[in-house]
Order: structure tokens, then sequence, then C-alpha cells
């Protein structure tokens, strides 16, 4: 099977998406031409013409307000923001519009948008190229939120999302693009050719959207991740060597909660790690959740890993990103040693 | 050289009066009747800009249609024009009084720009889809959208199409090319130009409408949806209803000291008309013009209807507190009720007799409509929209947390 970069699952996504039905149509700021400026739309245009594949203005919330307009009509755009850290101009039209527009019409008008974000930090991208804005989405009615952490799930979930019949914002981790990413930056980075979740099919496949992956079976604790911190947490795991449960969510909303609880009931304990800052992120819906599910089962609090409640800062990077040191010493934590 | 004392002073434009002055229009130049010439619809916009800082009228002072922008429409169609605005301002104030009889929680009024959206609705062709604010209700009236269903809305009883979700008035018909409509103001501008992009994109001939009231062009989604039209040339009408406030703001808040909304579009390179709201011939004229525009591909163009609000912004408004009470009646381009009834009985084809029959006609029909409604309920009596309605549509799908909030509601 042949083997992709994240990069290259996403681009061929959205080239096995707009083959498949015309309907899709992709669009963002340098995307047509140039091919995005993380190269996750190279030769689109080439391929399907500009009708199809195009550059637009730099009017986050002129993309996001046009493709809910076209999506109305009847197609399926599938736009990209740069970065998840400009989105919000696109906020508004988002969470008000994208998101409400079936409910509010009684389904006379939907929404089946998809729109593409890189976010996350360890990058030295300083505080607007590093952010992860999930829990700003997972807050919005009507909105689902995709996060993968590899190439094969990348090009599942984002087919997936195109697909889907409601708006889905696709947040894709750029520290992941090139390869796994385990926290440890003065290590060189293997690129996804030597990992086995590199392997991407060709053509057309998916991978439901709602639906968790178990990346390590365990049964002392569960940690629950996404993204980028799903590579942490299984530094975190072996280099503590405590027999740990990685569940990775894939799609934070709607969420696999039936996987969460069954892990939880089986290990009695869980550790949330996310990038994002801690209070009121998205950590604290799984924490809660795992309280109210399996309050009986649980013999030791529910614990949070996740970036401070800071701006995400740059010289201070490594001291900001939740790598797996403060992982593994959660863990050990929560196992009561 | 002006010479200054180095201290800055800060700038709030004011209306020209307030509550207890005398309302006073000279300074809004009205040209006259047939004095504005009409282009080709491939005009080069650079030759035409002067049009963005004057006023298209076609009915004079006497009720003639007069000038090149004039003889579009046979009787038969303005009498229904004149029907379709006398229908809107019944609808309108039997809604109101129904607000305050407390069958429903709110409701916003037409009165004055009831010739915009009737007008306008007669210069699309089927297919075409309004992306309209909360003021454009004529636009349903004008394309034959039922009363009762309107007014079933407006009360969120058992048969509200939108389940009783939505506050009232905030409609939505597929079908009758009337996009779902958001509280939140100038958002689908932009979706608009979106809607119009994908009809070029799919090599359609259909062509979308935008709507934005004056005070609404400040938001960011206003300069989005010029810049993505001017860019895509997108087959749309932008158009802005100019009715001088925003809720209690004059126009000149949004407008700041710039020459009109009209001139917005040149910066953009997009041809910008100013027409006459009040005249049922010139709004449907322009439209049918832009329409023509989009649909030969020649791309969007931007009208401002100059009209005013005549009515309070909402059922939870009070004009008086920051307007003078007589402004309306001394506003310069009249009722646009009045000026087509008019020119009806200046053709020859109406009259006086005629005019007051067919207003007691149309009451008799909006209140059956009316009675028709509320025996299917008003909001806090009769039947409503089930509870289990809370929870469909969120997705195509209901999720899981969605079935288990379902369930705890016990429904």
């Amino acid at each position: 099977m042949p083997r992709r970069t994240m990069i290259e699952a996403i681009r061929d996504a959205i080239d096995v998406s707009m083959a498949r039905d015309e309907r899709v149509i992709v669009y963002g700021e340098d995307v047509g031409f140039f091919g995005g400026v993380f190269r996750c739309t190279a030769g689109l245009q080439a391929k399907y013409g500009k009708s199809r594949c195009f550059d637009a203005p730099i009017n986050e919330s002129g993309i996001v307000g046009s493709a809910i307009g076209m999506a109305a009509y009847g197609l399926k755009p599938c736009v990209e923001i740069q970065f998840a850290d400009y989105m919000y101009p696109a906020y508004d039209q988002l969470t008000q519009e994208a998101a409400r527009l079936r409910y509010r019409s009684n389904g006379d008008f939907t929404c089946p948008i998809v729109v593409r974000m890189p976010t996350g930090g360890g990058i030295f991208g300083g505080q607007t190229h590093s952010q992860s804005p999930e829990a700003l989405f997972t807050h919005v009615s009507g909105l689902k939120t995709v996060v993968p952490s590899n190439p094969h799930d990348a090009k599942g979930l984002l087919i997936a999302a195109i697909e889907d019949p409601d708006p889905v914002i696709f947040l894709e981790p750029k520290r992941l693009y090139n390869g796994p990413f385990d926290g440890h930056h003065d290590r060189p980075v293997t690129p996804w050719s030597k990992h086995e979740l590199g392997e991407v099919a060709d053509g057309h496949y998916t991978v439901p959207l709602g639906k968790a992956a178990i990346r390590r079976a365990g049964s002392a604790v569960t940690v629950l991740a996404y993204g980028t911190m799903v590579y942490v947490a299984q530094a975190a795991v072996e280099e503590t060597g405590i027999d740990a449960e990685i569940i990775d969510l894939r799609t934070l909303l709607p969420l696999d909660l039936d996987a969460i609880v069954a892990s939880v009931k089986k290990t009695g304990r869980c550790v949330v790690v996310h990038e994002a800052t801690l209070t009121s992120g998205f950590g604290a819906e799984l924490s809660a959740l795992v309280q109210e599910n399996c309050f009986y089962h649980l013999e030791a609090p529910v614990a949070r890993v996740t970036g401070w409640d800071t701006p995400y800062p740059h010289a201070q990077e490594w001291d900001y990103f939740p790598g797996p040191a403060r992982v593994g010493r959660a863990l050990l934590e929560t196992m009561g040693a | 050289m002006v010479m200054t004392s180095g201290m800055l002073r800060f700038h709030v434009p004011e209306p020209e009066v307030r509550p207890g002055g005398t309302p006073d229009f000279s300074n809004v130049p009205i040209p006259k009747a047939g004095s504005v010439p009409r282009p080709d619809i491939d005009v080069d916009p650079r030759t035409i800009r002067d049009m963005a800082f004057s006023i298209i009228r076609v009915l004079n002072r006497t009720g003639e249609a007069v000038g090149p922008w004039a003889g579009l429409l046979t009787d038969e169609e303005l009498l229904e024009g004149l029907r379709h605005m006398m229908t809107l301002r019944s609808f309108d104030a039997r809604m109101q009084m129904a607000q305050r009889q407390g069958k429903t929680s709110f409701y916003m009024q037409h009165l004055g720009e009831e010739a915009v959206s009737c007008a306008f609705r007669k210069a699309l062709a089927p297919g075409d889809m309004n992306f309209p604010t909360y003021r454009q209700a004529g636009l349903l009236i004008a394309d034959g959208y039922p009363m009762v269903t309107m007014m079933n809305q407006i009360y969120s009883n058992e048969a509200d199409p939108l389940k009783g979700r939505q506050l009232p008035i905030m409609y939505s018909s597929k079908e009758h090319g009337f996009f779902s409509i958001s509280g939140n103001l100038a958002t689908q501008y932009i979706q608009a130009v979106g809607w119009a992009m994908a009809s070029a994109i799919s090599n359609d001939s259909k062509i979308a409408a935008a709507w934005i009231g004056d005070g609404s062009t400040a938001e960011s989604d206003f300069h989005s949806a010029l810049v993505f039209a001017s860019t895509y040339k997108a087959p749309v009408i932008l158009n802005v209803v100019n009715n001088q406030w925003a809720i209690s703001t004059f126009q000149g808040i949004a407008r700041g000291g710039s020459g009109t909304f009209a001139a917005r579009g040149l910066g953009f390179g997009i041809p910008a008309l100013r027409v006459d709201g009040n005249d049922y011939l010139a709004v449907h004229a322009v439209a049918k013009w832009a329409a023509e525009r989009a649909r030969q591909n020649l791309g969007p163009t931007l009208i401002e209807y100059v009209t005013y609000r005549a009515g309070a912004h909402s059922s939870s408004d009070d004009p008086s507190a920051y307007r003078p009470k007589t402004e309306s009646d001394a506003w310069p381009l009249g009722d646009p009720v009045m000026r087509l009834k008019n020119h009806l009985i200046q053709r020859g084809v109406w009259s006086d007799e005629r005019h007051a029959q067919a207003e007691a006609e149309i009451l008799e029909t909006v209140i059956a409509a009316q009675k028709e409604a509320e025996g299917h309920g008003t909001l806090h009596a009769g039947g409503k929209p089930s509870t289990r309605e809370m929870f469909e549509g969120v997705f195509a799908e209901m999720p899981p947390h969605l079935r288990r909030q379902r369930q705890q509601a016990g429904v």
C-alpha cells in the first residue's frame, strides 16, 4: 500500500472527492494556483479547473459565508482557513449561520460544507500560528468537529466529512503534516513513510465520523487524546511503563462516548490530554462525561494535561506544549505512584 | 493653510432634527422624475458613476410615468403590484395588532417600504434566490406565498413550518426563492454572493439577490460581499434599503461623510444605481435592469433604494424617543401605495372607490387568513409544535448525545 504524508493524504482525499462529485468545490487563500501554503491542494486547480479550485480574497468571513451560500444552492464546498488562529472573523458565519441553517429553516436549507483549518502548536508558531480552538466549535450545536492524527485517518475522515450532510470543522494538526511527533523536539522527526499509519490506500474509502480508535490497548489507565497528543501519550506510556489504553478520539463531536466509557470502566482511571488551554477546554467536557458515566468505577480523580491558560508563547514553546514528561507525571500520579 | 489650535475634536454625526423639532429633508436632493438616463446593461461602470449620486424616478408629482425607465409594466401588472403592497400593509397592521394582543411575542412592519420588496420580486424569474433581511416580506406576498403560513410562523403554532424554532417573521421558503432569515445582520449578504457564484460555477442561469439595510452596511460582511461579488463577477443584485434609520440611529452613523450607500459599490467597480424606493415602477425597472445584467453574465449591480421607515423599528421600539413624530409625513418621496394608486387613477384604470373597495376586500382576506392561522394556535394558546421538534434538525441525523438529552427532557 502506498505511504503518504498527511499533506498528501489530505490532498488525495480532496482529489478523490472532486473526481467523484462535481459539486465539491475547493477554495481559500492561496489554495488555487499555488496549491496552498501547506501544499494540501497542490495540482487540484490544474486538474479540475479554476471553477472548482480557486484562490479567495483574504477574508475568512467571506470564504465561509460564500460557502454557506454555495451549499444552499446545492454544491459541497470544502474551504480552507489558512490557520485555525485566523478563523475568528468567520466565527459568526460558522456558529450563527452554518451551524443553525438546517435547524432554523427546518431542513428547507442545509449546509454540507467542510472548513479545513491547520491547527495546533509545536512548530514555534507563536500566538497566531499555534492555537487549538476546538472547544469553540464543540460548544456550538450544529457543528461537527474532527481532528485526525495520521494520514490514513486524515484521508478517510476528510472524505467522510465532505460527504456528510452537515457542516464539519476539520482541524489538521500541522505538526503532524510531515510525520508523527511525540513532543521530543530534541530528536529527529521520522517521516510518515516509516510509520504504518502512513499507509494510505488509493481511491475512495471513509473513516466514519463519531468513532474513536484505540491506539494502544491497556488495562491500567485510559488516556483520552487527539491530534498530536496521541503520539505524546504513546511516548509517555513507553517511558513510564504504565499499561495505559490510549484512545484517539478522532471526532470530538459527535463523540464516541461508548468507547470512552467502556475503556474507563475497564481501567478505572482516566487522563485527558490536549494542547488547547485548560479552562473550559474540551478536556473539561471529557472529564465531566467520564465522571458522570463512570463514577462508581473511578479509582482516582480524572486528570487533565493541557496547554497553560496563556496565549501560545514563542520562546517558551516547550514549556507550554504538554510534552511526554508532563503527561508521564500525570499518568504516574493517577496511578498513585 | 488652515491653522488649528492643535487640540483635536471628536466628531459624532447627528440627524438634522430630533423629537420636538420640525422635520427637514431639504438636505435630500430629489431629482425630477424621468431625468436619469437608462444605460445599456453592458455599460462600462466607470461611465455611470454619477448614477450612484442621483435618484432614478419614474412617477412624477402628478402621477404620470415619465422618462427612459417607464413603460415596462402593463395595467394588469401594476394593479397586481398595488394589491401586493396593500396586502402587505394590511397584513402588517393585523400582525402588529396581534402582537399587542399578546398572540405573538414580536413583529416588524414594512410601513412605507412596501414598493421595494413587492416590485423587486416581479423582476426575478422562477428559481432565482433572495437572501432577505427581516423587512422584505413583500417578496413572499408578491410571489403568492400563503399568508396563513406566514401567520403560522409568526404565531409559532402547530402548523408553523419552522416548528416553533424561530423568532416571528424569520420566514424561510426555498420554493419561493426566499432564503432562511437569520437574526444576525448582514450575514446573508455574502451568502447571496456565494449562491450566485455557485450558479455560475454550475453554468446555470439563475441569479441571486442580496438584501441589507442602511445600518447593516457597516457590518464587515457587507464588505466581504462586495469584494467577492466584484472579484468573481457573481450574478447577484446587491440591494441596500436605505430607510434612513437603523433602530434609533440615523443613516449618517453608518454612512459617515461619504456621498451615498450606492457609492460604496464604485470602489469595487460594481455599477451602482440609486432609485426612488417609494416608486413601484422605478424599483421594478431598476431591478429588471440589474437582473438582466446578472443573467447576461455581466456581473453584480448595487442598488440603493431611497425610502423611509415610516413605522417603528419593531413592536419593541418607540421612535418618538429619537425622531419627530411627523417626520414620515415630511418625507419627500411620499407613500408608495398612494403614489401607485394615483398613477393608476391617472391611467384611467383605478378610482378612489375601487381603492376603498379593494382595501376592504384585502382586509377581509387577511382577517380570514388570521382566523385560520389562529385555529392552529397562537404563541400562548392552542396548538403548539411538539417539544420533540426542539431536538430535531440540529443535524441530519440525531447524534447520541442529543438522543440522550431528548430522553432526559421526557419527550
